[in-house]
C-alpha cells in the first residue's frame, strides 16, 4: 500500500492502508474474472470504433502564448515556471 | 579486453541513444522545436497538460523513424502502439511521458563498425520507438527552487536502443559516430550533441570472458562522444575494483560526473523505476500503409557503408581514406564534385591534407569551406597541366584559404606560374654551379650528398618556381658531363 501511494503521490495515513488493500484485492479479483474467458489468438480490442489514429502535418500552429500558459501556475520567475527544489 | 589484477575482464556494453527529430512542430503537438527560444514561448496546451487536451501524432516524425528504421536495416512494424510510461517530475506536466513499450515502430536492424585493424563487426539494434522528450529543469538560478522551461516538452524523440554488443568504450564510440553519420545521411537527426540532439545513455557490465552477462549499471544522459568514452572507460574500472575484492555489482543508474571524470550513483529510489506502462487511451494503435513504407524504402539516399564502398571501386580510394571521406556526407559531396573528371587521389589527399588542416584550424566544417570544390578542382588541375608544382601549389592553396580568390588568378596575380623553360632552368644551374664552384668540385670528387644543396640553391634561384622534375633531370644532365 506504501509503494502504491508513493508512485501516486498520495498520502496515505497508516490506518487507511488495511481497508484500502482489502479494496483493492477485492477489485482484483472481480478484474480477475475476465481470465475466465479465452482470448488466445484474438487481437487486444483498442477502441471501440473502427477508427484508425488521426495525423496531423508537420506544421506550426500553436505556442507563443506564454502568458496563457504560466497564468495558472502558483509562481513564475523571468517566464519559468518555478518549483520547489528538485535535484537528483 | 581490460587486464584487471587477478586476469582479464570483458566489458559487455549496450547503448540507448536518444536523437531529435528534425521536425518543425513536436510530436503530439503545433508548438514550434526551434532551439534556444525564449523560456515556455514554444510551449501548446497539449505540452503544458491543461486538461481536456489530446494529442494528435505528426505524420513527419512517425516519417522519420520509419526511415531511420529502414536505414538501420530494421524490421518496420506496421502496427505499434503508443503506450504511457509514468513517473512524476516538475518538467513532465502531464505525470507521464507517452513513449512506446512493447510495440515499438522500429524492431531488430543492424548496423557496422568499421574497426581499426580493418575488419568489421556488426552491432545488433534492439528497436527504435518514438517518444516524448521532457521540459528542460534549472537547479542553479536558486538556492531553494528551481526553473521549468517546457519549450522542450514533448518534442519528438527516437529511442535507439543497441544490443548489448559492444565490448569497450572503442567500440561505443565507433557506434555513437557511425549512428550519428546515419542519421545524418538519412537527414532524420541533425546530429548536434552541443543541442543535446543526441544523447546517450549507456549500460555497462563487466564479466570473465566467456561467462554470462553480470549485473550492469545504467550511466545516463551522456552528451559527447568523449564523455561516452571516459564513462565507460571509468565504470569499467570501477566495476572490476568491486568484483575482485570480491563484492558483487549493485544495479543502479549512474550519472557521469564531467569535471572529475567518474561515475557516481543517483540518489534516486528504486521505486523511481516502476513505470506501470499502459496503453495510452488517448491516442489509437499506429498503423502504416506498407505501400507508403515501401516508398520511403526506395527514396533511401546511399548510405555510408554503401558510399565506402563505392569510393573504394569507383575511385580506388584505400578503405581507410574511403571512411574518412564518407563519414560526413557534406565531405562525399565535396569530395566527389572535386574527383570528377580528375585524379580521385589527388583530390582525397588535397581534402583530407591541407583542407581539412585549414577548417581544423577555423573550426568550422566543410560546408563552410573558404575553398570550394570548384576551386579545389582548379588548383589540382593548374598541377595536372604543369603550370603549378605541388609545392607551389601548396601556397597558391594558403592563399587561397586566406583570400577566397580563385587559384588562377592568384597564379597570375602573384607570377606563381612554374618556370617550365628548360633554358631558364639550365642557366639557373649553370649560376648556381659557377657561384658554388668548390661545392661542384667537391661534389666531382665524390661528395654525393651535395646533390640536395644545388637543388635546394636551383629552387632558391628560381623563387621556388622552377619544374622539380626538369631541375633534377637537367642538373642530372649537368653534373654527369
Amino acid at each position: 500500500m506504501a509503494r502504491i501511494a508513493t508512485l501516486a503521490r498520495i498520502k496515505l495515513p497508516e490506518a487507511e492502508w488495511e481497508p484500502l488493500a482489502n479494496e483493492l484485492a477485492r477489485i482484483l479479483t472481480w478484474m480477475e474474472q475476465l481470465n475466465e474467458v479465452d482470448t488466445s489468438g484474438i487481437a487486444p480490442m483498442t477502441s471501440v470504433a473502427a477508427a484508425r489514429l488521426p495525423m496531423r502535418e508537420d506544421r506550426v500552429t500553436e505556442g507563443g502564448g506564454r502568458e496563457e500558459i504560466l497564468a495558472n501556475a502558483p509562481r513564475t520567475a523571468r517566464g519559468f515556471f518555478v518549483v520547489p527544489k528538485v535535484v537528483e | 579486453m581490460i587486464e584487471g589484477a587477478t586476469g582479464p575482464w570483458e566489458a559487455v556494453i549496450g547503448l540507448e541513444v536518444h536523437a531529435q527529430v528534425v521536425s518543425k512542430a513536436k510530436l503530439f503537438s503545433g508548438a514550434a522545436t526551434d532551439f534556444g527560444a525564449e523560456p515556455n514561448s514554444q510551449v501548446s496546451l497539449v505540452d503544458a497538460a491543461f486538461p481536456g487536451m489530446l494529442p494528435v501524432i505528426n505524420r513527419f516524425c512517425v516519417e522519420l523513424a520509419v526511415k531511420t528504421g529502414l536505414g538501420l536495416e530494421a524490421e518496420i512494424r506496421l502496427e505499434s502502439v503508443f503506450d504511457r510510461k509514468n513517473y512524476f517530475y516538475p518538467d513532465l506536466p502531464p505525470g507521464y511521458q507517452i513513449s512506446q513499450y512493447q510495440q515499438p515502430v522500429v524492431g531488430r536492424g543492424k548496423l557496422t563498425l568499421d574497426m581499426s585493424d580493418g575488419t568489421v563487426r556488426e552491432i545488433g539494434i534492439t528497436r527504435v520507438h518514438l517518444e516524448q522528450d521532457a521540459g528542460k529543469s534549472l537547479h542553479d538560478q536558486h538556492p531553494s527552487l528551481s526553473y521549468v522551461d517546457l519549450n522542450r516538452a514533448g518534442i519528438a524523440l527516437m529511442e535507439i536502443v543497441s544490443e548489448p554488443d559492444l565490448r569497450s568504450a572503442e567500440e561505443a564510440g565507433l557506434y555513437l559516430r557511425k549512428l550519428r553519420s546515419i542519421l545524418r545521411y538519412l537527414g532524420t537527426c541533425d546530429g548536434n550533441m552541443e543541442e543535446g540532439s543526441l544523447r546517450c545513455d549507456c549500460n555497462v557490465s563487466m564479466r570473465r570472458p566467456g561467462e554470462p552477462y553480470g549485473t550492469r549499471c545504467e550511466i545516463k544522459n551522456l552528451n559527447s562522444v568523449r564523455y561516452v568514452m571516459q564513462a565507460i572507460e571509468y565504470e569499467g574500472r570501477r566495476q572490476i575494483e568491486i568484483l575482485e575484492k570480491g563484492g558483487a555489482i549493485e544495479q543502479q543508474t549512474r550519472l557521469f560526473d564531467v569535471a572529475r571524470g567518474i561515475t557516481r550513483s543517483m540518489r534516486s529510489k528504486e521505486e523511481a523505476h516502476d513505470y506501470r506502462y499502459f496503453p495510452d487511451p488517448d491516442l489509437l494503435p499506429l498503423v502504416l500503409d506498407p505501400g507508403w513504407v515501401a516508398r520511403l524504402r526506395a527514396e533511401l539516399p546511399e548510405l555510408p557503408d554503401a558510399k565506402k564502398a563505392r569510393f573504394v571501386s569507383q575511385y580506388g580510394l584505400s578503405p581507410d581514406d574511403a571512411g574518412v571521406l564518407v563519414a560526413e556526407k557534406e565531405t562525399a559531396l565535396f569530395f566527389e564534385r572535386v574527383a570528377t573528371g580528375r585524379d580521385p587521389k589527388a583530390a582525397a589527399h588535397w581534402i583530407m591534407g591541407d583542407l581539412f588542416g585549414a577548417l581544423n584550424r577555423f573550426g568550422i566544417g566543410i560546408e563552410a569551406s573558404p575553398v570550394s570544390a570548384e576551386q579545389l578542382g582548379a588548383l589540382i588541375d593548374l598541377i595536372a597541366d604543369g603550370t603549378l608544382s605541388s609545392r607551389l601549389a601548396k601556397d597558391v592553396f594558403a592563399e587561397m584559404v586566406a583570400t577566397r580568390a580563385h587559384p588562377a588568378s592568384i597564379v597570375e596575380a602573384k607570377g606563381l606560374r612554374q618556370v617550365t623553360d628548360q633554358g631558364e632552368i639550365a642557366a639557373a644551374i649553370d649560376a648556381v654551379l659557377a657561384a658554388n664552384s668548390d661545392k661542384f668540385a667537391e661534389y666531382r670528387a665524390g661528395r654525393d650528398k651535395l646533390y640536395g644543396f644545388f637543388v635546394g640553391q636551383i629552387m632558391r634561384a628560381t623563387a621556388g618556381k622552377a619544374n622539380p622534375a626538369l631541375v633534377n633531370r637537367l642538373l642530372k644532365e649537368k653534373l654527369a658531363q
